[in-house]
C-alpha cells in the first residue's frame, strides 16, 4: 500500500474467472498482458486463490499484491482481480453485474452442468461487461439485452414431456372437433 | 468464416466476432473477414455492429486504420450507446498502436462526453484523458469543464478524481484549488463508489491537514459498520494508511476499528488489528497482542509481515514494552512461515536490540535460538555477525560460543565462515575468552571448505600476535574502501612494476552506503530486487574525470559532494555544482542546462574568484548547450601548499559563455552571436569537503590504534545552540565525518552526551574525533581529536572554532 496513487486510467480489471467446487476452471480471461502470461502460471495463481478463499465466504481477499473480490453460488465461485490500489467497490460493482447476468441466463440455476451447457451464453455476457479490461458496462439489464440469448429448454425434462403431450393431445382434440363439425355440416347440408 | 457470418443467427454471429478477437494474434489474413466486418459494423442489426467494431479493432493495423477511419468516427458519436461505447473503447486499445490517427478524433469523442448514457461518459472521459495526458493545461481545461457541469456516471466522477488528485499531486496545487473542493464536494455524492473514491484521494494527498482529513475519516468510520464486506475492507485499508500519518485523525475511530478485529473476513482483522496498534495507547498494547497471537497462523504470510512491520513500528514508540513484544516475537519465530516472514521478524528484533539495550541479552538469546534451527543461510549468517558485534560486550560470552561453534560443525559452508568470523570478534575483545578460542580455530582449519579454512588460518595469526591496533584494524573494522576501486587500483599495480609495496591509501574510499529505507509497510508482491555491487556514485565521476586529459595527472578521486544548486529553481539556466577532491587538486563540476528555447550557448565557463589563498589553474568549458540538454563545464583549482590550515574558502562564480539566438521550432541558430555573462550564487568549500566519511564499526579500537601522539584536545561554548539534537546535528553536518556507535541518536532527558565521529582527511589520514556535549546554561563541547598527521589535527580544530 505504498502511497503513489493510480494513474488515471481506464483498464481497471485484471481478470476474470469462474472455478467449480474443486478449483478447476471453467472460464477465465485474463486482460493484463504482464500478469501471468503463461497458462502454468494462470492455474497457479487461481490454485492460490481457490484454496486461500473456497472456504470462509467472504467477499474480498488480497493476494499477491492484488485485490480480488468474488462470490460463491452451489457449486460455483466468480472472481474478479484488480491491482490493489483500484477502487473495490468498482470491481465489486463488476462482480455483481457479471453474477446477476449469469444467473439470469441460466434461469437462476447457476450451477455447474447448467453453466458448461449455455457456455456461450456466458462467454457473449463476460465479453458485454469487460473489454481488454475496460469495464464496459455495470448493468446486467443492459447487458442482458444485448446478449439476447436463451437458454436451450431441456427436452429430457419430465415436465416438458407431459407438456409436450399435452400440447400434442390439445392440438388431436382441436382437429378431431373440426373434423366432427365438418361431417357434421356436410351430412346436415 | 465467410460462410458462418452467411448465418443469421445471432448468437452464432456473436461467437464468431469472440473467434475473431481470440485469434487476432495469430492470424495473418485478416482482409477477408475485414470486409464482413466493416459491412456489420455499419449495417442495420444494432446488435451486431457494438461487438463487430470491438473485433475490427483487435484485429487492424496502422495501415487499415486509415480506411475505416471514417466509420470510427461516425460510430464515436452515434445515438445508440452501445455502438458508441465499443467504438470508443476500440479507440483507446488502439492509442497505443497509432497515436497520431486516434488523435484526430478528440472533436468526437468530446461530443460524446456530453452524451446521456453513464457508460458513454465514462468512456469519453477515459479517451479523452489518454489523448491529452501530456498537455497539462488541456487537462485542466478539461476537468474544469466536467466539473462544472455536472456527470452522472459514477464511473466517469471517480475517473475525473483520480485525474484530479493526480494533477493537485503535479502542480503540487494548496488546499484552496477549486480542484480539490470538487473532491471534497464528491464526498458528499450519493454513489457509496465516488464517496469512497473521494475519501481515498484525498487521504493520499501529501500535505494534508488533519482538518481537512475530518470529513475523509468521518466517512470512512460510516463505511467501517457497513455489511457490505468490501466496503468495510476498503474503509479499514484506507485508515490504515492514515494512520501511517497522523495516529492522531484515526483516534476518534478506534471503537468500530475494535469491533472490527472479530470480523469473519481475516484480512479485514489484520488490518484492523495494525491500525490500532499505530494508534493505541501503551496499556492497550498487552490487549492486542493477545488478540493477535490467538488469529495470527490463519492470515496469509503477507498478512503476517504487514503485522510484524506494525510491531515493529510499535516498539520504537514505547520502548518498556519490549519484553511482551519479544516473546510474542520469538513465539512466531518458531512457527511455520516463508522467508520474508521470517526475515521481517529478525529484522524487527535486531532493530528493538539495538534501539534498547535493555533487551539485548533476551533477544541474543532468542536468536541463538533461531538458528539452532533456520533453513535460511541468509538470516543464519546476518544473525551471527550480530553475535559477533554484540556478543562480546555482553557480561557472559560464553555462552553464545556454544551457539556459534555448533554453526561451525553443523552447517553450510557460507554459515560456517560467518561462524568464524564471528568466533574470532570474540577472541580479540575477551582475553580469558582467547586461549578457548584459539582452539576452536585450531579445529576449524581443518575444515572441508577452503574459505573457513582462509579465514580460520587468517584470524589464528591475528591473534596469535596479540596486538590491540592488529585486531582492530583486520578483524574489527573491515576493508573500507570501495572494491571496484580496489580492483582498479590492484590491476594498474600489476601492470606497472614497481618497487614500493602496494598502497591501500591510494584506494578511494568507500562512500557510506546510502541504506535505502523501504517504506513499504504493506503487503506487496515480491519483486526481485537484483543485489549485484553496483558502482557507486563515486566510481561513476572518477570514470567521467578520469576521461579528460587535463585531469589525469591529479591521481585518484578522493571524494565528490553532493550536487549543489547555484541558481534558483525557475531561472533561465539551471547550474549546479559537484566539489571533486584530489590530493591537491579541486575539481568543480558545473551541470548546466539551458531552459530557454530560442537561445544556444556555446563555450560555457563559468569563472571563479577566489577569497583565500586558492589558486584557479585551468578551464574546461563546455562545448555547447541546446535547449534543455544539460552538459558540464569543469573548472581546476590547486588548494594551498604554504598554509594547510586554510581549507575553507568562498568562491562567487560568474558563467561566462557565447549566446546565439535561434529558432524555438527548428533549433537552427543564427551566425552570428554575442558574449554575455550570468551572475550565480556564491560557492563555499568547507572542510567537510576534504573529509570523507568512514564508518568504523569498533570505535574504541580505532581510537586505540591510531594512537595518542597527535592528540589535542580544546572546549568551545556553543552560543546559537540551545539542545543536544541541534548541536549534535550541527557538528555532523559541519565536519562531515561519520558518527560511530549510533552516537548520533541523543537518548531523551539526558544533559550530557558523548559523539564519536570517524573520517579520513584528504591524503589518506585517519581522523577521529570525541566529542563530550553538556548541556547547561547553553552546549559546552570538548573535543579530543586524534589523528595520524598533526596537520590535520590542527585543521580541525582551527575550523571548529
Amino acid at each position: 500500500m505504498d502511497s503513489t496513487s493510480l494513474e488515471p486510467s481506464l483498464y481497471t480489471v485484471k481478470a476474470v474467472f469462474i472455478l467449480d467446487n474443486d478449483g478447476n476452471r471453467l472460464l477465465s480471461k485474463y486482460y493484463d498482458p504482464e500478469l501471468y502470461p503463461t497458462m502454468k502460471e494462470q492455474k497457479n495463481f487461481e490454485n492460490n486463490v481457490f484454496s486461500k478463499t473456497h472456504k470462509a465466504d467472504n467477499e474480498i481477499a488480497f493476494l499477491e499484491g492484488m485485490t480480488i473480490v468474488y462470490k460463491s453460488s452451489i457449486d460455483l465461485f466468480f472472481y474478479v482481480v484488480g491491482s490493489a490500489q483500484e477502487n473495490e467497490l468498482m470491481l465489486m460493482s463488476v462482480l455483481n453485474c457479471l453474477f446477476d447476468s449469469v444467473s439470469h441466463i441460466l434461469r437462476k440455476n447457476v450451477e455447474r452442468r447448467c453453466l458448461l451447457d449455455n457456455m456461450e451464453g456466458v462467454f457473449l455476457v463476460v465479453d458485454e461487461i469487460i473489454d481488454g479490461g475496460v469495464i464496459l458496462e455495470s448493468d446486467s439489464q443492459q447487458v442482458l439485452q444485448k446478449v439476447n440469448y436463451r437458454a436451450d429448454d431441456n427436452p429430457l425434462t419430465e415436465q416438458s414431456v407431459a407438456q409436450h403431450l399435452t400440447e400434442k393431445l390439445a392440438l388431436t382434440t382441436n382437429v378431431l372437433q373440426s373434423a366432427k363439425e365438418q361431417i357434421k355440416w356436410s351430412i346436415l347440408k | 468464416m465467410t460462410r458462418l457470418f452467411q448465418s443469421n443467427d445471432q448468437t452464432l454471429r456473436r461467437m464468431c466476432y469472440l473467434t475473431i478477437k481470440e485469434m487476432a494474434n495469430i492470424s495473418e489474413d485478416v482482409i477477408i473477414v475485414t470486409s464482413s466486418l466493416t459491412k456489420d459494423m455499419t449495417g442495420k442489426e444494432d446488435v451486431y455492429r457494438g461487438p463487430a467494431i470491438r473485433a475490427l479493432c483487435r484485429i487492424t493495423d496502422t495501415t487499415m486504420l486509415q480506411a475505416i477511419e471514417r466509420y470510427m468516427k461516425q460510430a464515436i458519436v452515434d445515438k445508440v450507446p452501445s455502438v458508441s461505447s465499443s467504438a470508443l473503447v476500440s479507440s483507446l486499445h488502439m492509442v497505443k498502436m497509432s497515436y497520431d490517427v486516434v488523435k484526430r478524433w478528440v472533436n468526437e469523442a468530446q461530443e460524446a462526453a456530453s452524451s446521456d448514457n453513464i457508460m458513454v461518459q465514462y468512456h469519453a472521459l477515459g479517451l479523452l484523458y489518454h489523448l491529452r495526458k501530456n498537455d497539462r493545461l488541456a487537462v485542466t481545461k478539461m476537468l474544469n469543464k466536467f466539473t462544472k457541469s455536472g456527470l452522472k456516471s459514477p464511473f466517469a466522477y471517480c475517473m475525473l478524481i483520480r485525474i484530479a488528485s493526480k494533477l493537485l499531486d503535479e502542480t503540487e496545487g494548496g488546499h484552496d484549488s477549486p480542484l480539490f473542493d470538487f473532491i471534497e464536494s464528491c464526498l458528499r455524492n450519493k454513489n457509496e463508489m465516488v464517496v469512497y473514491e473521494a475519501a481515498s484521494a484525498i487521504v493520499h494527498m501529501p500535505n494534508c491537514t488533519a482538518r481537512e482529513l475530518a470529513p475523509a475519516v468521518s466517512v470512512l468510520q460510516l463505511f467501517c459498520s457497513s455489511p457490505k464486506a468490501a466496503l468495510r475492507y476498503a474503509a479499514v485499508r484506507t485508515l490504515n494508511k492514515v494512520a501511517m500519518k497522523h495516529p492522531s485523525a484515526v483516534t476518534a475511530c478506534n471503537l468500530d476499528l475494535e469491533n472490527l478485529i472479530t470480523d469473519s473476513n481475516r484480512s479485514i482483522a489484520t488490518l484492523a488489528i495494525t491500525t490500532l496498534l499505530k494508534t493505541g495507547s501503551e496499556s492497550s498494547v498487552d490487549r492486542l497482542m493477545k488478540q493477535i497471537s490467538s488469529f495470527v497462523s490463519e492470515i496469509s504470510d503477507e498478512f503476517k509481515v504487514v503485522v510484524v512491520q506494525a510491531i515493529s513500528a510499535l516498539c520504537q514508540k514505547y520502548p518498556r514494552k519490549h519484553s511482551v513484544m519479544m516473546n510474542f516475537l520469538s513465539n512466531m519465530l518458531r512457527d511455520d512461515g516463508g522467508f520474508e516472514y521470517k526475515r521481517a521478524i529478525v529484522d524487527c528484533i535486531i532493530s528493538i536490540i539495538e534501539e534498547n539495550p535493555e533487551s539485548k541479552e533476551t533477544g541474543l538469546a532468542h536468536l541463538c535460538e533461531f538458528i539452532e534451527d533456520c533453513e535460511h543461510t541468509v538470516l543464519a549468517t546476518k544473525i551471527l555477525h550480530l553475535l559477533g558485534k554484540e556478543g562480546p560486550r555482553t557480561p557472559q560470552p560464553s555462552k553464545y560460543i556454544r551457539f556459534i561453534f555448533n554453526r561451525v560443525v553443523l552447517e553450510s559452508e557460507a554459515v560456517r565462515a560467518a561462524a568464524v568470523s564471528a568466533l574470532a570478534k570474540f577472541g580479540a575483545q575477551n582475553d580469558d575468552l582467547l586461549p578457548s578460542v584459539l582452539v576452536l580455530m585450531q579445529r576449524c582449519m581443518m575444515d572441508s571448505d577452503d574459505e573457513v579454512r582462509d579465514r580460520a588460518t587468517f584470524y589464528m595469526n591475528v591473534l596469535q600476535q596479540k596486538q590491540k591496533a592488529l585486531n582492530a584494524a583486520y578483524i574489527f573494522n573491515g576493508l573500507s574502501v570501495s572494491i571496484p576501486g580496489l580492483e582498479k587500483s590492484l590491476h594498474q599495480y600489476t601492470l606497472e612494476p614497481s618497487e614500493k609495496p602496494f598502497d591501500m591509501k591510494s584506494v578511494p574510499l568507500a562512500t557510506t552506503p546510502i541504506t535505502e529505507q523501504k517504506m513499504e509497510i504493506a503487503p506487496v508482491a515480491t519483486s526481485k530486487l537484483p543485489e549485484k555491487l553496483a558502482p557507486s556514485r563515486q566510481d561513476i565521476y572518477q570514470e567521467q574525470l578520469a576521461s579528460i586529459p587535463e585531469f589525469q595527472a591529479l591521481g585518484p578521486l578522493f571524494k565528490s559532494s553532493e550536487p549543489v544548486q547555484l541558481t534558483e529553481a525557475e531561472t533561465e539556466y539551471v547550474v549546479r555544482c559537484i566539489k571533486h577532491t584530489f590530493a591537491r587538486h579541486m575539481v568543480f563540476q558545473f551541470d548546466c542546462t539551458n531552459t530557454l528555447n530560442d537561445q544556444l550557448l556555446q563555450k560555457v565557463v563559468v569563472q571563479m574568484e577566489p577569497s583565500e589563498a586558492y589558486e584557479v589553474a585551468h578551464y574546461i568549458p563546455a562545448p555547447s548547450l541546446p535547449y534543455s540538454q544539460p552538459g558540464s563545464s569543469y573548472t581546476l583549482v590547486r588548494l594551498p601548499d604554504d598554509d594547510p590550515t586554510a581549507v575553507s574558502c568562498t568562491f562567487s562564480c560568474t558563467m561566462k559563455y557565447l549566446v546565439r539566438d535561434c529558432d524555438p521550432n527548428t533549433g537552427e541558430p543564427d551566425d552570428d552571436g554575442y558574449d554575455d555573462e550570468y551572475v550565480l550564487e556564491d560557492l563555499e568549500v568547507t572542510v567537510a569537503d576534504h573529509i570523507q566519511k568512514v564508518l568504523k564499526p569498533n570505535f574504541g579500537a580505532a581510537w586505540e590504534e591510531v594512537g595518542d601522539e597527535n592528540e589535542k584536545e580544546e572546549t568551545f561554548a556553543l552560543a546559537s545552540v540551545r539542545t543536544l539534537d541541534e548541536a549534535v546535528g550541527n557538528i555532523i553536518s559541519f565536519l562531515g565525518m561519520q558518527p560511530c556507535e549510533r552516537s548520533d541518536k541523543v537518548p531523551e532527558n539526558k544533559n550530557s552526551h558523548v559523539l564519536f565521529l570517524a573520517g579520513v582527511f584528504r591524503g589518506g589520514h585517519d581522523v577521529l574525533v570525541r566529542a563530550r556535549l553538556a548541556l547547561a546554561d547553553g552546549v559546552t563541547m570538548q573535543v579530543t581529536v586524534r589523528s595520524t598527521e598533526e596537520t590535520v589535527v590542527d585543521v580541525i580544530l582551527a575550523s571548529v572554532g
